[in-house]
């Protein structure tokens, strides 16, 4: 049951990056983003991690894709950018960093991450996750936050001096 | 036969409130009628008859259906195929969705079963709801998109950043609740709301989180994109992100309104009215504060619960279709300044209020 589930979802989940990938319309890559954060969302929710499953729809699904779309359909509302890309070479790259990507993955893999402690055992695990949050990761944690202050501090100037 | 009883089961769970919610969004169309036509003193819709029957116009809603079923599907040359046909799907599917972990009862004892009277048992239930209202604005934001109309596509802007700063609202708000009954999971706030306050007082949300309840409700009618947070669509004058749309596409738009509008009061009743919960009585009958007990089996306490949320709902939902028929619109900035300045602000300082009474009182009612 849960192997058929799991077989659904990431075949859903690499469908949907494809799409992301492959699809010329900016519009249609992000909403494949968002369907492919979805599905790894539902992957949460089969390993019993009910709250990280909520969270990852609410705060990149439901918030930061939303502000995607919603730039991408300020910035680009008709088809004016099917020409040919300027910026072409760059494109090269992709593939190290693409071949780099998949020997990290292919490492992980073979080393093997092991038999995880099933997170059903905390009911939701909002409170495992809060209390790693809260004590081992706190610095990581208040540094993030401090990250994003800056940045929203940095946005706020940006605008300002515009208007 | 045990695993058929199961599935049965969670069936039925999901079949009650698929239907209840389906129900109330299509009755909403004739109280939205009939209560503004009361409210403006006129006699409002009551032309639709069968056999020459008319029930106050309750047929009204059945005209309206097959109207826009039988009427052309029209689709602009320029808009994009796919997903102009999947943003009202979209739109109504995370409508529909969001109510599964609103409990309408408590549990429920048959033949040795324990059924909780919720579609789906969630430890993050709020999350859930939450998600789902987030989720929602990808349908109106494609409509706007999709049309190939620039007005629509505007009206999709106006209605994704209406929605998103009444989401971000709704969910500073909500923090002060889960703070005070100590869980994400709706069936434990709820159970929280059963407890008395100084021994008489239910401790409802309303009375624990009052500021919070002000808030959550104007976020939640914002979220609903109605009066006085309609301009995105301002369906009299201004054109709105379903301008392209007709038949039964456009009443799915209209129905999702109507179904987010269920939603909020589900939510508002399950957060700060007892949701289930009916002052003084327990699972084993009545208690008053003063002593006085009656028994009642358990059968009609579980029938008379979600009696009461049924009927709370529908009193949120009166109230926010009066405000819909008193209140003019909002312009579209000082729907933002209220939520960013507002709202918004107002929410972070009930959190960090709530945790100091919360520090201070060192306990959960």
């Amino acid at each position: 049951m849960t192997h058929a589930a799991f077989l659904v979802i990431a075949a859903l989940a690499v469908a949907s990056a494809l799409g992301l990938v492959l699809r010329r319309n900016a519009i249609h890559g992000a909403l494949f983003l968002v369907v492919n954060l979805g599905s790894v969302a539902a992957l949460y929710l089969t390993l019993g991690a009910e709250f990280l499953a909520a969270v990852q729809v609410i705060v990149y699904a439901g918030a930061i894709m939303v502000l995607f779309v919603f730039a991408i359909m300020v910035l680009i509302p008709g088809k004016e950018e099917t020409g040919l890309d300027p910026r072409r070479g760059w494109r090269l790259l992709a593939l190290p960093v693409g071949a780099l990507l998949a020997l990290q993955l292919l490492l992980v893999v073979r080393a093997g991450v092991g038999p995880v402690a099933p997170a059903a055992a905390v009911p939701g695990g909002v409170e495992a996750v809060a209390r790693l949050l809260f004590t081992r990761y706190l610095l990581p944690f208040e540094l993030t936050s401090v990250l994003l202050l800056a940045a929203m501090v940095g946005v706020l100037l940006l605008a300002r001096r515009r208007v | 036969m045990s695993l058929a009883a199961d599935l049965g089961i969670a069936f039925g769970r999901v079949a009650f409130v698929m239907l209840f919610v389906l129900n109330m969004g299509g009755l909403l169309t004739w109280v939205e009628r009939k209560q503004s036509a009361i409210m403006q003193d006129r006699i409002g819709a009551n032309r639709a008859s069968i056999l020459g029957l008319r029930l106050f116009g309750l047929f009204h809603p059945l005209a309206d259906a097959i109207k826009m079923l039988t009427k052309e599907d029209f689709r602009p040359a320029r808009a994009d195929r796919v997903l102009f046909g999947l943003a009202p799907f979209v739109s109504v599917f995370f409508a529909l969705t969001a109510f599964a972990s609103i409990p309408f009862g408590d549990t429920l004892r048959v033949g040795g079963r324990e059924i909780p009277l919720q579609a789906v048992t969630l430890n993050v239930g709020v999350l859930y709801v939450f998600a789902m209202l987030s989720l929602g604005v990808y349908g109106v934001m494609m409509a706007g998109w999709s049309s190939g109309n620039n007005f629509a596509l505007l009206g999709g802007q106006r209605a994704a950043a209406l929605m998103i700063t009444a989401e971000v609202a709704i969910g500073a708000s909500i923090m002060g609740v889960i703070m005070v009954y100590g869980s994400l999971n709706m069936m434990d706030i709820v159970r929280g709301q059963g407890a008395l306050l100084w021994g008489w007082l239910p401790a409802w949300g309303i009375v624990t989180q009052p500021l919070a309840f002000v808030l959550f409700l104007t976020a939640g009618i914002a979220a609903t994109k109605r009066i006085p947070f309609d301009m995105p669509e301002g369906e009299s004058e201004i054109i709105g992100y379903f301008v392209e749309y007709s038949g039964m596409k456009f009443g799915m738009f209209a129905m999702a309104d109507f179904l987010e509008t269920v939603v909020i009061a589900g939510m508002t009743t399950s957060l700060f009215l007892g949701g289930w919960q009916v002052p003084y009585l327990d699972a084993a009958g009545v208690r008053l504060p003063w002593g006085w007990t009656w028994a009642l089996p358990h059968l009609l306490v579980v029938l008379l619960q979600v009696g009461a949320f049924v009927l709370k709902v529908c009193a949120v939902i009166f109230f926010m279709m009066l405000i819909r028929w008193t209140l003019p619109r909002f312009r579209y900035d000082q729907a933002m300044r209220l939520g960013w300045l507002g709202l918004f602000p107002l929410s972070i300082a009930n959190i960090v209020l709530t945790g100091l009474v919360l520090l201070l009182w060192g306990g959960r009612p």
